[in-house]
């Protein structure tokens, strides 16, 4: 499912990741009584502990799959640490298939991508807010239920129309059908709804038109919601996989999840599985990284409009 | 014209001014290009989906002919309707179920002042933000039953591994696990922030009227999160009824997994090029998504109320 097709119900402003103290005063168990050591372990860390290593120990094996080599992943016994490192399967893998090509297209793709979305995102919420037009209501609606039209269904049409146009095998082509942004326009509509109207009245004062207001104002007060829709957006466009999927034939223009489907479709054989890891790694990593680093932001515009 | 209404015209300002018509030119460039790509590749699919749905065609062929409602006569006479939904309802229902029990359950143990929750809570959503085709491959090499750690732990344990890939039922029960384990955080996550905005003082209030934590739970927490269960349903619903990226890399042929999506895909891009087929299933799939939302979105405005 594609991240951003989340309908937002309520209307909320993003919140740009503010973290509250708790109240101090606030028992552990969630108001309800005194919690007892035993309770606590039982009832609180083991199935934290276990739901954690649930989460993490996949991630986990992938990483050191990676390092072993193709008898360690054949032995008949679980080899759980690689005896003898070696990046070996990465090497493997990227003579497969084009590694720094598959790197290189699917930087692009979401580069693009990305870049043009959030700048579409800013002047459309930025009209829909401040410039008068008529049946404003009426668009931002018809955007709010691009929202819930499931990307899927418009496969077929949208493969029509842009391998009609030539776009198979293009960056263009895989970039073009992904570019109108629903959801970044709700949330930056949302936030600039929220902003002080005397601010904006002052600098039109101040004789400031649109544009001035837009770039020396609008957004560079609204820098962290502006952050969470690129986050969100850029890591949608480096997981996006069925339309570049059906949009490219051949790895000069392939993305790294579309070529990781080639590699597994090449090496058939379980020996290959440190190279599947490799490559896992590749696509997983950098995301995992990312997220790490900027995961309230994320988790901000992922889950924003669910809770009042 | 009454007086009241001529002064009220006269206070506007002239109809159109050039001032207005500068502040619409600019209302176009700025929201313009994104409204046209949004009708472009949102929209006109939709349309286009329902007409290509009337033909037979096969995709790359520049000739069709128009079948009328043959594609969908063929699909729910056919063998594949009962197969293909009864996956759909199967997949959806147990994603659903288990993405959003889970979540709950995991929700509640987040919500205690725990040493680490912070880290825990991160843990489990990171699953959801990562490539599909990643995680499919990662879980495709541990459910492997000849070299998977799984079949490993199995062994030791003395017992075989199942044939994931090759039994239909477990192939779609992998599919399902994998499935549940990407997606459970986004629910304990959100489901966490409501459990957050709970009003102190009723918890207090029920903890002095005595009542233990599974009573606080049943009579004041779940009440008070339906809104936010309606919303997880909506959302997850749509989100599994949308399903690909795992289903195409841990089992390509759809074998056993093949549901109203991955057909969808696979009559057109699997290698029979079947167009019009396919452009039936997808519409079968959007008036099935359609439908559930409109109705949702009744129930939530209507039914769900604060306990």
């Amino acid at each position: 499912m594609s991240l951003d097709t989340m309908p937002p119900l309520a209307a909320t402003d993003v919140a740009p990741p503010v973290r509250r103290r708790r109240n101090r005063r606030r028992p552990d168990d969630g108001g309800v009584g005194r919690p007892t050591l035993l309770g606590t372990i039982v009832g609180g860390y083991l199935p934290l502990a276990l739901a954690t290593l649930i989460i993490a120990l996949p991630l986990v094996w992938m990483v050191l799959g990676s390092f072993k080599t193709s008898g360690e992943v054949l032995s008949q016994h679980v080899v759980l640490l690689p005896h003898h490192p070696s990046f070996a399967a990465y090497s493997r893998a990227s003579s497969q298939v084009n590694f720094p090509r598959l790197f290189l297209n699917s930087t692009i793709v979401t580069a693009a991508g990305s870049i043009i979305k959030v700048v579409l995102a800013i002047t459309t919420a930025y009209a829909l807010v401040f410039v008068r037009f008529p049946a404003k209501k009426w668009i931002f609606l018809g955007i709010l239920v691009a929202l819930m039209v499931p990307s899927q269904v418009s496969l077929l049409p949208n493969y029509v129309l842009i391998a009609g146009m030539g776009g198979v095998n293009t960056y263009w082509g895989i970039v073009l059908p992904g570019l109108g942004t629903a959801f970044g326009t709700f949330l930056l509509r949302q936030h600039f709804l929220s902003l002080p109207k005397e601010i904006l009245e002052a600098a039109e004062i101040d004789g400031a038109g649109h544009l001035t207001r837009m770039m020396r104002i609008v957004v560079p007060i609204s820098t962290p919601t502006i952050a969470t829709v690129a986050l969100v957006t850029i890591v949608n466009e480096w997981n996006d996989y069925i339309w570049p999927l059906i949009i490219t034939n051949d790895d000069s223009r392939m993305t790294l999840p579309v070529g990781l489907t080639l590699l597994k479709n090449v090496e058939g054989d379980p020996s290959s599985y440190p190279i599947l890891m490799a490559g896992a790694i590749v696509v997983i990593v950098p995301v995992l990284v990312v997220f790490a680093f900027l995961q309230r932001y994320i988790v901000a515009g992922l889950t924003q409009g669910a809770v009042k | 014209m009454s007086n009241a209404l001529a002064g009220a015209a006269v206070a506007r300002r002239p109809r159109v001014s050039p001032r207005i018509l500068r502040e619409w030119a600019l209302f176009g460039l700025l929201a313009f290009p994104n409204i046209a790509l949004i009708l472009m590749f949102v929209y006109r699919p939709l349309l286009t989906n329902v007409y290509y749905s009337t033909l037979d065609w096969t995709l790359g062929s520049s000739t069709a002919r128009v079948i009328g409602l043959d594609n969908y006569r063929e699909f729910f006479t056919g063998p594949d309707a009962a197969t293909v939904l009864g996956t759909t309802a199967i997949f959806t229902v147990t994603t659903v179920g288990g993405s959003m029990l889970l979540g709950l359950l995991l929700a509640t143990v987040l919500n205690r002042r725990l040493v680490g929750r912070t880290f825990a809570r991160a843990t489990v959503f990171a699953p959801y933000v990562l490539s599909g085709v990643g995680v499919g491959l990662v879980w495709t090499f541990i459910f492997d039953p000849v070299t998977g750690v799984l079949a490993g732990l199995l062994r030791m344990a003395g017992l075989g591994s199942p044939q994931w890939f090759l039994q239909p039922d477990l192939s779609l029960t992998m599919v399902i696990i994998v499935y549940v384990w990407k997606n459970l955080g986004y629910c304990a996550v959100i489901y966490l922030a409501a459990m957050q905005a709970v009003d102190r003082d009723l918890l207090e209030a029920a903890a002095i009227d005595g009542a233990g934590p599974v009573r606080t739970f049943v009579s004041i927490v779940w009440p008070l999160l339906s809104p936010t269960s309606f919303f997880l349903l909506l959302t997850t619903i749509l989100g599994s009824l949308q399903a690909f990226d795992l289903i195409r890399i841990m089992t390509p042929l759809g074998n056993g997994t093949t549901t109203l999506m991955y057909d969808a895909y696979l009559q057109a891009f699997g290698g029979y090029n079947r167009a019009g087929y396919s452009a039936a299933i997808a519409t079968i799939l959007f008036v099935i998504l359609l439908a559930m939302t409109v109705v949702q979105l009744r129930v939530l405005e209507r039914r769900v109320h604060y306990a």
